[in-house]
């Protein structure tokens, strides 16, 4: 017969609000073998801790039931409690009266009620709880960082400065993600390279860390401490390990027609190709869909000029599969595409330009060599309309729901850039809301209107309507002035929306990490672990969380890098006891349990049974192995002959759920 | 037969660990009120429910079962959810032809995020229960209160 | 003023549209061809109609400047639909004006050879009651 102890929490007024919890405890201390039913304040507190400490010793519990918020919130509290208390953690079961009472009901008799008969189905499951001792798994230390723009770039060299080994996937040709296209960041104007490229640089040369390059992840199994992940090295028909990067082959290249991916196709660039020239690392690739060598055989310029001999026309797809213990995830985002706003003609005139665009236009390494220059006819503009929000803000018909973040301030940015080196330009942003929360960024965008003149005019752009002389009427309404204004533009400049990458959804799948409707990565708690994803093992960093800007970013980064090494730095990790386990008298080695299981944990083995006429005879049986075992359960239902179950979960336990509701 | 007036189901959800139950949270976090017929139990995942735990609820009275579970592909043990997809159909079909109607049990994929999806959900499957009134077919009548 | 939120709710009900919805960044007014004619302009419709303020619009000559060419309500990113709630305040309007309906038989004295017979349709169609 078991002993238990009810412990009922007011919550403040979370719980004690709506439901009486006088009345609660004194109802479940009726039940059969409950030994003491109290009500307390805040059971989570210190004392409300020793009070659970003290009943388990006063009254020699065997179970404890909580009545308090979600299982999800304070189970660990309460079992590290009772621990410490000396009763086997796993011997306390949580009513959650708080998510799924008092905050959802108004009425106090119909809270209280169902307070009272979910206390029950607590009681009746923790009369059939057994004691479970955790097993423990080692820890891979060495850590997984899936993408390699600023954000993980950051997360591994943080993660290798604590002396573990670090892989970076990335499935560009080079690192460096986005920031290697910016020109200058605000609110500071460093210029971007300048800042970015040595982190670069440091990533190739620490010994601890390994690139892959044009690299992606194929498949990922495993759990914390232990993935095992397929990584695909796309063919890059280059040797990585012989290319110098002289950048010969890139030179003499015949075919040089191909739109430049990293000027946003603003120029062209060769088939075979080097990003940019602070390439990390500095290799070659040659673009298989517009190599004539590979698609018609016949060229071989670019092997015949290589000295190193390092280009090779028949490489393949390569798959490697390595170890990790803890995996980060650092996707980052995209600008969404715009030319599905007709109204901004984006797709109608080569004037009307993405703020992507606009930066390598600015940018000295950029296809105009940093001369600002309309796109069609390469004039210098001296009118410059910027549109916020195109695509942020709005029905999820029309674009994303949320705001960007992080187009307030670049727009802030190229206007004040613009007016200083183009004094003769006129510079107006259109805005909605200026959104400048950050360390000085409002005193940055406030520069922008009072030092370098932009014209900052409250109301949005209806319409961009191309003219005959090539210049772009915009139609715009200034709420301020309540008026309707037409200016006409040289260059239109849209703060289009970022989206997390499309990379990001069959990535989460394989990851089994959650993400919310807009395709940003879920973190375990909004508040209290915000790199953690609710996967176990699998952290986040950067904008594949939500849309972020550089300093945010590396700061997620380097707190990513800190969740990864206290994880790393541990031996061995507790593993959950509430795995699946096979009653051998009962199995008949069917295999159906292991053929429903996602991750292998179960075997066959050959045992020697004593049969009832004490004659021996060797029967095959499923073995789980617990360390590999996560607890779903999908064998317990497959089983025809009921031999497995689930520790923590019984059939048994969730029965007695059952009836205890139902009655 | 006999028709309660003041017929209040009883409704048990099966919630899995890792969305819907962190959903119905949500759902509570928001103040998103649903009616207090719904009592939810927590499994590891969809695929934890056995067909006997239905057939057990249906036998001790209970009027609905809805059965939780992550949104297909985003199980958090990558399989469970198409398993429970595929018993659920059977079990329901076969629960059908026993007399209770398909209207009584349901399947929905509510995510973590989906707080306000899971108290929809569950005003309306509390509404279109109430309209079907109580389960006499497979309760037993051994185990009325 | 009870007059006032009455109003506002019929004008919603008519409308369907949702002002509630409206993040204030001017498109609709930015995007509308009939702007200058107007006195309230498409965004002040549909904040006006928010606070209830609704007699100065049924005043307002705005209300028949709208061209209803949904250009505000194919672009606002909020989908508010303020051409929709114009309409709804032009039918308020008709609605307000009670017994001046012209009685059908009147018709025919009021017609010269010019008129359109269109505007004939729409007369009836606004008066015959």
């Amino acid at each position: 017969m078991q002993r238990i102890g009810v412990f009922v929490c007011h919550c403040g007024t979370n719980i004690a609000g709506t439901v009486d919890v006088k009345a609660v405890a004194e109802a479940l201390g009726r039940e059969p073998s409950v030994v003491t039913s109290v009500d307390y304040q805040y059971m989570c507190s210190e004392s409300g801790q020793n009070l659970i400490k003290d009943a388990i010793r006063d009254y020699k519990l065997t179970g404890v039931v909580v009545c308090s918020c979600s299982p999800r919130m304070h189970e660990n509290t309460f079992r590290k409690a009772a621990a410490a208390a000396g009763l086997n953690p796993y011997m306390v079961e949580i009513a959650n009266i708080r998510e799924q009472c008092s905050w959802i009901h108004k009425d106090v008799a119909e809270a209280t009620e169902k307070a009272i008969i979910l206390g029950r189905a607590a009681i009746a499951k923790v009369q059939l709880n057994a004691p479970l001792v955790a097993g423990e798994s080692p820890v891979i230390k060495r850590a997984l960082v899936i993408g390699g723009g600023i954000a993980g770039i950051q997360t591994a060299l943080d993660i290798a400065d604590a002396g573990f080994e670090v892989d970076i996937v990335e499935k560009q040709p080079t690192i460096g993600g986005k920031m290697t296209q910016l020109d200058k960041t605000f609110p500071t104007l460093d210029c971007a390279a300048c800042i970015l490229t040595p982190k670069m640089v440091e990533c190739a040369q620490n010994e601890l860390i390994n690139i892959y390059s044009y690299s992606e992840v194929d498949a990922v199994s495993g759990f914390v401490g232990n993935f095992s992940v397929k990584i695909r090295k796309k063919a890059r028909y280059v040797d990585e390990t012989k290319c110098t990067g002289c950048g010969l082959c890139t030179e003499k290249c015949p075919q040089k027609k191909v739109p430049n991916e990293f000027n946003l196709g603003m120029d062209n660039r060769r088939a075979v190709y080097i990003p940019f020239a602070q390439a990390v690392p500095k290799v070659a690739t040659i673009d298989a869909d517009y190599c004539t060598m590979l698609k018609t055989g016949k060229c071989g310029v670019c092997s015949k000029v290589c000295t190193a001999g390092a280009i090779n026309y028949k490489q393949t797809d390569e798959i490697v599969e390595r170890q990790y213990g803890a995996i980060v995830v650092a996707t980052g985002f995209n600008p969404i595409k715009v030319d599905k706003y007709d109204e901004y003609a984006y797709g109608q005139s080569k004037d009307v330009i993405t703020s992507l665009e606009f930066e390598r236009l600015t940018n000295a390494a950029g296809p105009t060599s940093g001369k600002l220059l309309r796109p069609s006819d390469g004039k210098h503009p001296h009118k410059i309309v910027f549109i916020q929000c195109v695509g942020s803000r709005c029905t999820p018909e029309k674009g994303k729901s949320y705001c960007s973040k992080i187009c307030c301030m670049y727009t802030a940015k190229h206007a004040m850039l613009t007016r200083e080196k183009y004094p003769d330009t006129e510079v107006y942003v259109f805005y909605i809301d200026v959104r400048t929360p950050g360390k000085n960024f409002d005193e940055f965008y406030r520069r922008a209107t009072e030092e370098y003149g932009v014209h900052y005019i409250k109301g949005m752009v209806g319409k961009v309507s191309p003219k005959a002389d090539g210049t772009l009427e915009v139609q715009a309404s200034d709420l301020i002035m309540n008026e309707q204004l037409r200016i006409d533009a040289d260059l239109v400049v849209l703060a289009a929306a970022i989206e997390p990458d499309k990379s990001a959804r069959p990535l989460a799948t394989m990851l089994t990490a959650s993400m919310d409707t807009n395709d940003f990565f879920t973190e375990a708690h909004p508040k209290l672990r915000p790199v953690e994803s609710p996967t176990a093992g699998i952290f986040l960093s950067g904008a594949c969380q939500g849309p972020k800007d550089i300093p945010e970013t590396v700061s997620q980064a380097g707190a990513a890098a800190a969740k990864v090494i206290g994880l790393l730095a541990k031996n061995k990790l507790t593993c959950n006891p509430c795995v699946a386990h096979s009653d051998e008298l009962l199995c008949n080695g069917c295999s159906q349990c292991a053929n429903v299981c996602p991750y292998g944990a179960i075997t066959y083995i050959e045992k020697e049974f004593v049969m009832p006429d004490r004659s021996k005879k060797i029967r095959r049986v499923a073995s789980v192995n617990p360390a590999v075992c996560q607890g779903c359960g999908a064998c317990t239902v497959t089983c025809p002959s009921g031999a497995m179950d689930l520790h923590g979960f019984s059939n048994r336990q969730i029965m007695a759920e059952v009836d205890a509701i139902c009655k | 037969m006999q028709v309660n007036e003041q017929f209040t189901p009883t409704i048990v959800a099966f919630c899995c660990n890792w969305c819907s139950y962190a959903g119905a949270d949500l759902s509570g976090t928001n103040r998103l009120q649903y009616p207090a017929n719904v009592k939810i139990i927590r499994v590891p995942c969809s695929c934890r429910v056995n067909p006997m735990f239905i057939l057990r609820a249906f036998q001790r009275g209970a009027d609905g079962v809805i059965i939780c579970g992550c949104h297909p592909g985003d199980c958090h043990y990558t399989t469970g959810n198409y398993y429970a997809r595929r018993r659920t159909t059977l079990l329901f079909s076969m629960l059908d032809y026993l007399g209770i109607e398909r209207n009584r049990t349901r399947v929905e994929w509510v995510s973590a995020a989906e707080g306000a999806k899971f108290a929809a959900t569950m005003n309306d499957f509390v509404a279109q229960i109430t309209e079907l009134g109580p389960n006499r077919r497979l309760e037993d009548l051994r185990c009325r209160k | 003023m009870e007059n006032k939120t009455g109003m506002k709710e019929q004008i919603l009900r008519m409308s369907g549209a949702a002002v509630q919805k409206c993040m204030r960044c001017g498109k609709c007014s930015g995007t509308c061809p009939s702007y200058d004619e107007m006195e309230y302009h498409p965004h002040e419709f549909v904040y006006m109609v928010e606070k209830g303020d609704v007699e100065k619009l049924l005043k307002s000559e705005s209300v028949y400047k709208c061209l209803t060419c949904f250009a505000c309500v194919e672009r606002c990113p909020r989908g508010v639909e303020p051409a929709k709630v114009i309409e709804a305040v032009r039918l308020e309007a008709i609605r307000e004006q009670g017994r001046n309906h012209l009685k059908p038989d009147q018709i025919p004295e009021l017609l010269d050879e010019e008129t359109p017979g269109q505007l004939l349709m729409m007369a009836l169609r606004k008066y015959a009651k």
